[in-house]
């Protein structure tokens, strides 16, 4: 079998990429893929560390994370669809103010 | 051979997820179409589920694909479509100077404690009271663990999709006054 740190180096550089796209693009769209691409590299050290273990509470709370971000999806892109309908943006430099 | 062909097999399936997944990572980060990115996100969480099916987690794989790349990347593709926010960015990557190299070195910092914490050992080398992994099928001890110990969460996440269900209505609703007209966005004062 593979060793488990090969697998935690690859979420390693999974997170790694999302928290990147997170930090530098503007597009709002795009972080909250980005986000998503974070979720799923924890996802994949949960399994990794799971397997390590002997444990399914590690597959458990991929479970729960998987519900928690569809979740987390559907509001995420509500307010992305509202925020569009007010500032016709998708721009998260154009929505830098607090002021609605 | 030292690895033998089960091995040979499983390197080769690893090292393709592997390439596909990061593949997907970078593409998804450096795209200037959301479209493009949401495609890409679909190539890594593909990567991510044979990665998963090769750690015994089949069920998980599964869900991976219905639930992440089916509903929610369409999810996404629907989003974007209805917005209409298909232009192109000028760039990809905003600034294009020193931040996105902070950006970087950041990035590259936490991941460097993030192996220097892999490193240590286990905090406490407690048993988890969730199960072992090897007492049967993956479903069935998945589904043992969750429905058992873990009932209690696993009630509440419908109340929590209840929750975000009726959230995103109230959000993306457009808001009539009494005479049926459509209420207009005020317009930001300024800049």
């Amino acid at each position: 079998m593979i060793p488990v740190s090969w697998y935690l180096i690859v979420a390693g550089l999974l997170f790694g990429l999302g928290a990147f796209g997170v930090l530098v693009r503007r597009n709002v769209l795009v972080m909250f893929m980005s986000i998503e691409l974070m979720l799923n590299a924890v996802n994949l050290t949960f399994v990794s560390f799971s397997r390590a273990l002997n444990d399914v509470g590690g597959q458990v709370a991929v479970f729960f994370v998987l519900v928690v971000a569809a979740a987390e999806v559907v509001v995420g892109l509500g307010i992305i669809v509202a925020l569009f309908r007010r500032r016709s943006t998708v721009t998260v430099d154009d929505v830098a103010r607090l002021k609605g | 051979m030292i690895l033998g062909v089960v091995g040979m097999v499983n390197a080769i399936v690893f090292a393709v997820a592997v390439l596909i997944a990061l593949l997907g990572g970078a593409g998804l980060v450096s795209a200037r179409q959301p479209v493009h990115a949401a495609l890409f996100l679909v190539l890594t969480l593909f990567g991510v589920a044979v990665l998963f099916l090769q750690q015994g987690a089949q069920f998980l794989a599964a869900v991976q694909i219905v639930v992440y790349a089916g509903a929610v990347v369409v999810l996404f593709l629907f989003v974007i479509m209805l917005l209409g926010v298909d232009r192109v960015e000028v760039r990809a990557l905003v600034g294009s100077g020193w931040r996105v190299w902070a950006a970087a070195v950041g990035v590259i910092a936490v991941l460097a404690e993030l192996g220097f914490l892999l490193a240590g050992h286990e905090v406490t080398g407690a048993e988890a009271l969730a199960g072992s992994l090897s007492a049967g099928t993956n479903l069935g001890v998945l589904a043992r663990s969750v429905f058992t110990t873990y009932v209690l969460p696993f009630e509440l996440t419908s109340v929590l999709l209840v929750i975000a269900v009726v959230g995103a209505v109230v959000l993306a609703r457009r808001i009539r006054v009494e005479d049926g007209t459509k209420h207009e966005p005020r317009e930001e004062v300024g800049s």
